[in-house]
């Protein structure tokens, strides 16, 4: 059974903020969902490699090459930024 | 359905503009009712009509799909359209771009009715996670229309389009296709382009077609695969015309049927009685039936409960109120000395749905310090036996035969509080995501509850790239019932 302080600290990892409300309920659910999960135990893995891709594909390459946008979809990628200034996404201070 | 289509419009019987409204007017008549639909875009499905209308009158050549309206699951982006995964924090988003799929369509002149619902980011399979409206199955307004492709179900199970585009993770075109009455391909992993499909866990998701018929699926499906450099996992296959090779001939073909799939407590009598009786009618055909073994099948479920997840938490951390979507930036004064960090966590906490949060704990819980070996890595060698086993099993049968879903569409509310029973509606269909097979659900009937008819699938999967076998195999019960 995952602990409420457990369930903070994977919220916290995953930058979710959460109430202690919210972590009793998510340390009852996560936990049952684990439950289940530890079913995999049961199968045999032994000398089993996991999979990579699984239709077996091997990396993939293309030539590295700069393809310039249109004005209009630089635009229109900027007009998606929550808060801007002229063209630059603005974002509140790291620390 | 999109062949007779086609041959009006080349005949002039019927211009693509008046098809399109006809269209429009079905979904403002029906949509308030079912909520399929998330956004319309009447102007731009009227345009390309028109100039489909004016290609055939020029006497040019047009693609079969040319002219025909159909919708789009709303987790696919196409340019200049609104596109919200099913989620508040993509409210009011407009893609700057399109996706393969619709630049390909496009290509082939598709005509694209509007963005469809779905559960938020696809996490749900019933489209009651969506945090805009809950669809509603057309056969019965009381129960759900699976998911997550949801909408895109009901859109072409109610007339609302000819056809429609989903994608699958899960189960998530099958299952709603079984709920509803429609057949859903998801296609082998790799076969067509995941880029600009919003990622949810990416060794699984694939794009598929949600139609009528089977020759609909195999007619869109011919036009929207093919390797890309925009999605290194698209595989190198030779482009096929996968409606010429529908026959409907199947003698001698071997379908296999899992002991295991019938085993299970949790499958419905009545389910099990439609779908063995499907197996008698396709033994009647031809067909050879031949019973296998599955056992590391009762693994599927555990392993895409850690896969998926895992993959989740690391795809959605995108979303984080900075370069796109909603941010809390804008609810705080910028007095207020709050820090790039609180964004993140504030902005997710309160624009993403509980499922999705769900999701993302879990995974980020089982790729944490000290869990990665206990949890994705043995879910990737779990995969391998799977892998594995139908390898073995493709040896021997040439298509994979069970029920889609182990029952009839469930009502609304009746699942919402318990995910994981809500997760064991998947338990049939997350293994071909998982094993990255190509698989189909066409129904083949539907059991009487009270006044209402509810439609029960039968899946079928084929081999990696088999598509044509298997379209053929869905295609045999179609052209006999």
């Amino acid at each position: 059974m995952l602990t409420k302080s457990e369930v903070q600290k994977i919220a916290s990892l995953a930058r979710i903020e959460i109430t202690d409300e919210e972590a009793e309920k998510y340390s009852q659910e996560l936990s049952d969902i684990l439950g289940f999960v530890e079913k995999l135990n049961e199968a045999d893995t032994e000398n089993v490699e996991p999979i990579a891709h699984i239709t077996g594909a091997k990396n993939a390459a293309r030539e590295d090459k700069i393809v310039e946008y249109s004005d209009e979809t630089k635009d229109a990628i900027i007009k998606n930024f929550p808060e801007k200034k002229d063209r630059f996404d603005k974002v509140r201070a790291v620390f | 359905m999109i062949r007779d289509l086609h041959e009006k419009l080349i005949n002039q019987e019927i211009t693509s503009e008046k098809l399109t409204e006809d269209y429009f007017s079905r979904i403002e008549k029906k949509d308030s009712e079912i909520k399929a639909f998330l956004s319309l875009n009447k102007e731009l499905a009227l345009d390309q009509a028109r100039s489909v209308d004016q290609k055939i009158k020029n006497g040019e050549k047009i693609d079969i799909l040319a002219g025909i309206p159909c919708a789009i699951k709303d987790n696919i982006c196409a340019e200049g359209l609104p596109v919200t995964a099913g989620s508040k924090i993509l409210e009011n988003f407009v893609s700057p771009y399109d996706a393969t799929v619709i630049d390909k369509l496009k290509k082939s002149g598709s005509v694209f009715l509007g963005k469809t619902n779905l559960d938020e980011f696809a996490m749900g399979s019933s489209t009651e996670n969506s945090a805009y409206q809950v669809t509603r199955n057309p056969n019965d307004a009381g129960r759900v229309a699976g998911g997550s492709s949801g909408g895109s179900v009901v859109a072409v199970a109610a007339d609302e389009c000819a056809w429609a585009l989903g994608s699958d993770t899960g189960g998530s075109i099958r299952q709603p296709a079984s709920f509803c009455g429609v057949v859903g391909l998801k296609p082998t992993y790799g076969l067509v382009s995941r880029y600009g499909l919003i990622a949810m866990a990416s060794s699984l998701d694939q794009i598929g077609p949600i139609t009528k018929t089977v020759e609909d699926a195999a007619i869109i499906l011919g036009r929207i695969t093919g390797q890309d450099s925009r999605d290194a996992t698209t595989a190198d296959q030779n482009k096929k015309n996968y409606e010429a090779g529908l026959t409907g001939e199947i003698k001698n073909v071997r379908i296999g049927v899992p002991k295991e799939y019938f085993a299970s407590v949790g499958l419905d009598p009545q389910v099990r009685k439609i779908i063995e009786a499907a197996l008698k009618k396709y033994e009647s055909l031809g067909a050879k039936i031949v019973e296998i073994s599955l056992p590391s099948g009762e693994f599927a479920l555990a392993t895409y409960y850690i896969i998926m997840p895992s993959e989740v938490s690391s795809n959605l951390a995108r979303f984080d109120g900075i370069r796109y979507g909603q941010s809390i930036e804008k609810e705080i004064a910028i007095e207020e000395n709050i820090t790039l960090t609180d964004i993140y966590f504030r902005s997710r906490a309160k624009y993403l749905g509980k499922e999705v949060k769900r999701r993302i704990m879990l995974g980020t819980y089982a790729l944490s310090a000290g869990y990665y070996d206990q949890y994705y890595l043995k879910a990737q060698k779990v995969r391998s036996l799977i892998r594995r086993e139908f390898e073995e099993a493709f040896q021997k049968v040439d298509v994979i035969a069970g029920p889609t879903s182990p029952t009839p569409a469930f009502k609304i509310g009746e699942k919402i509080d318990n995910p994981l029973e809500m997760y064991l509606s998947d338990i049939y269909t997350v293994t071909a995501n998982i094993a990255g097979i190509p698989a189909i659900s066409i129904p083949v009937g539907e059991i009487e509850n009270g006044t209402k008819q509810l439609p029960v699938g039968l899946q079928l999967s084929g081999k990696w790239f088999g598509e044509e076998t298997l379209l053929n195999t869905a295609y045999a019960w179609e052209k006999n019932n």
